[in-house]
């Protein structure tokens, strides 16, 4: 390397240790402090704004919401609203969406886990060059645009899309299926967007095992099924966790796919909250929407962070 | 082995069926001369009238423009923040403000957009109401908003090639007498130089992608590329639009090419560099 040719005589700039290692700890904080504090301002403080409108009227003025301290005789009080949240809860129409975005989220992510284990399966089994143009051919999609891949959905579950016509010309069916604008859609759709972060993240779990396992399993009698219950399945908690969690908690509040392809009866909560931040310009409606779906998720993105933190600090 | 490697393989091939089936349709339908999009017209197709009239709309050449200069320059920064708090989660050991740090690093990946969105429009709006800044929303609070969601992304990757090698590298270095800076530049740099080409390879185009987070922080005149085709495909199929996905999806295609290429050929001779270093130190 380089660098080794050009020895330098040990410890030549070490004179004089203080100062170096000040300035080294002045450079770490600069270099922790940047983004945190960019982190601080653009992702932590928006929470509490928003906390705090869910806590307002709507009103018509700029800002349309009423602020947080009146003056009344020329003393400032405290004004906090709780009309957003019991609104929430007195129309039915908000606990079903919120109902409804759960079942959606939950059927999907156990579909991508049923498609997308056996597929992290066979890629991790599969030789070193083949598996890497597997990976290339799972990411690929990815990096194209998400919305004009849920957009081609449109085109082959429409009433007289691609699916339907071939099906007909096969003589499957002999009247054209309704699956646009159906929870089908919807399963498809998020399935199909999310795939790819189910399998990652059980691959890089599935490729670490230690074949040698399976073998002696084998050597002892063990069917193939039995000793995939008894040693791949419960070593690969953590990647089935980490994959299932990354589908679900950003699905929960997905915007995209259901007003593309899914059921206009029945709305998603992401969509009811920029329906009634865009339609309805209620800002406390919304910022509360918010807040409701966030306690709903703070459990799964608290044990998402762990399993994270545990990944990336045990290194790979 | 073999019946569930038969299984597992099988599942396989089904999945990328499905994977690239809708893809490869909207590619071929970018050819079908007819407007219903879905029906090929066999007299008159293959043609390429499609791509003309993409090419002579103004409106999706504008946003597409705008979104490619927002990407840059979201892409760019985000790397740089993303990269000190990559560094500083793997090589500073405990900190103060470290779980805090880990935290907001990796909750934007899998946080709702429309709850980001809206978070972010509601501190532009509240910022401006205190400090006068910014003064709307438009080509600025979408960058701002697009650098914080994609220094996230950035920071994980980051973060787990830190993770892949070790420190002594560094410490030799510095034993043998060179300044933090020196070996930032001589060996960390080099060392992630592919998670951070990766990683804004990444961001840049989850800036480009990005339509829910982008909607709420934008105003009138800013519109990004995903705005316009989604306001076109919200109401229906339109087939100019298999023509921009067809072009979206080979310029993809080939980047991804040639990036791997590029990575492959540095991974190479730095671990040639590595055994001549090794050789040399017998």
């Amino acid at each position: 390397m380089a660098f080794l040719a050009r020895l330098e005589p040990r410890g030549a700039h070490r004179v004089g240790g203080r100062l170096p290692r000040l300035t080294q700890s002045a450079g770490r904080r600069l270099i922790a402090g940047i983004p945190t504090l960019w982190l601080l301002l653009l992702f932590l403080i928006p929470f509490l704004i928003v906390f705090r409108i869910s806590f307002s009227e709507v009103r018509l003025a700029i800002p349309p919401y009423t602020p947080l301290i009146a003056w009344h005789h020329g003393r400032p009080t405290l004004e906090l609203h709780t009309s957003a949240y019991s609104f929430l809860f007195t129309d039915p129409l908000y606990i079903s969406s919120y109902l409804y975005s759960l079942k959606v989220a939950a059927v999907s992510t156990l579909c991508c886990l049923l498609i997308g284990y056996p597929m992290a399966y066979a890629i991790a089994r599969a030789r070193p060059a083949t598996r890497s143009v597997l990976l290339m051919l799972i990411v690929l999609p990815f990096w194209t645009s998400f919305l004009l891949r849920v957009y081609a959905w449109i085109g082959l579950l429409k009433y007289n899309g691609v699916i339907n016509n071939v099906l007909l010309y096969l003589g499957v069916i002999h009247q054209p299926l309704a699956m646009l604008q159906t929870d089908f859609a919807v399963y498809i759709g998020i399935v199909y967007s999310y795939l790819p972060f189910m399998i990652l993240p059980l691959y890089t779990n599935l490729e670490k095992h230690d074949p040698t396992l399976l073998e002696a399993a084998a050597d002892l009698g063990a069917r193939p099924l039995r000793a995939f219950l008894a040693i791949t399945l419960p070593q690969s908690v953590a990647g089935i966790l980490a994959g299932s969690l990354l589908v679900f908690i950003p699905a929960v509040g997905e915007y995209v796919i259901p007003t593309l392809l899914g059921r206009t009866d029945q709305l998603m909560i992401g969509r009811v909250l920029s329906d009634e931040f865009f339609e309805n310009r209620d800002w406390p409606v919304a910022s509360a929407v918010a807040i409701l779906a966030l306690l709903l998720l703070v459990v799964p993105i608290i044990l998402f962070q762990r399993l994270q933190r545990r990944e990336l600090e045990t290194g790979r | 082995m073999s019946s569930r490697g038969l299984f597992a393989r099988s599942m396989l091939v089904l999945g990328l069926v499905f994977l690239y089936v809708p893809i490869a349709s909207m590619m071929v339908f970018s050819f079908n001369n007819s407007r219903l999009v879905t029906v090929w017209d066999a007299a008159h197709s293959p043609t390429l009238k499609w791509y003309k009239a993409l090419l002579s709309n103004q409106q999706i050449l504008g946003a597409a423009w705008l979104s490619i200069r927002i990407a840059l320059i979201s892409a760019t920064a985000a790397v740089v923040l993303g990269t000190l708090a990559g560094m500083a989660l793997a090589r500073f050991g405990p900190f103060r403000g470290r779980l805090l740090l880990a935290g907001m690093t990796t909750a934007p990946i899998v946080m709702p957009e429309v709850i980001t969105g809206l978070s972010l429009l509601l501190l532009f709006v509240t910022m401006g109401q205190l400090i006068g800044w910014p003064r709307g929303v438009g080509a600025v609070t979408i960058a701002l908003a697009h650098i914080t969601f994609c220094m996230a992304y950035v920071t994980v990757v980051v973060q787990s090639r830190f993770a892949g090698f070790d420190e002594s590298l560094e410490e030799a270095a510095m034993d043998l007498g060179a300044r933090p800076l020196t070996v930032f530049r001589r060996i960390t740099l080099p060392l992630i130089l592919p998670a951070i080409a990766s990683g804004w390879l990444l961001a840049f185009t989850l800036s480009w992608d990005d339509l829910v987070i982008t909607q709420f922080v934008a105003g009138p005149g800013s519109s990004t590329l995903p705005m316009v085709i989604f306001s076109k495909v919200r109401f229906g199929v339109t087939p100019d639009v298999n023509a921009l996905a067809t072009i979206m999806v080979l310029i993809v295609a080939t980047g991804i090419a040639l990036s791997t290429v590029w990575m492959r050929y540095r991974e190479r001779r730095r671990e040639r560099e590595l055994q001549l270093a090794a050789a040399a130190n017998l």
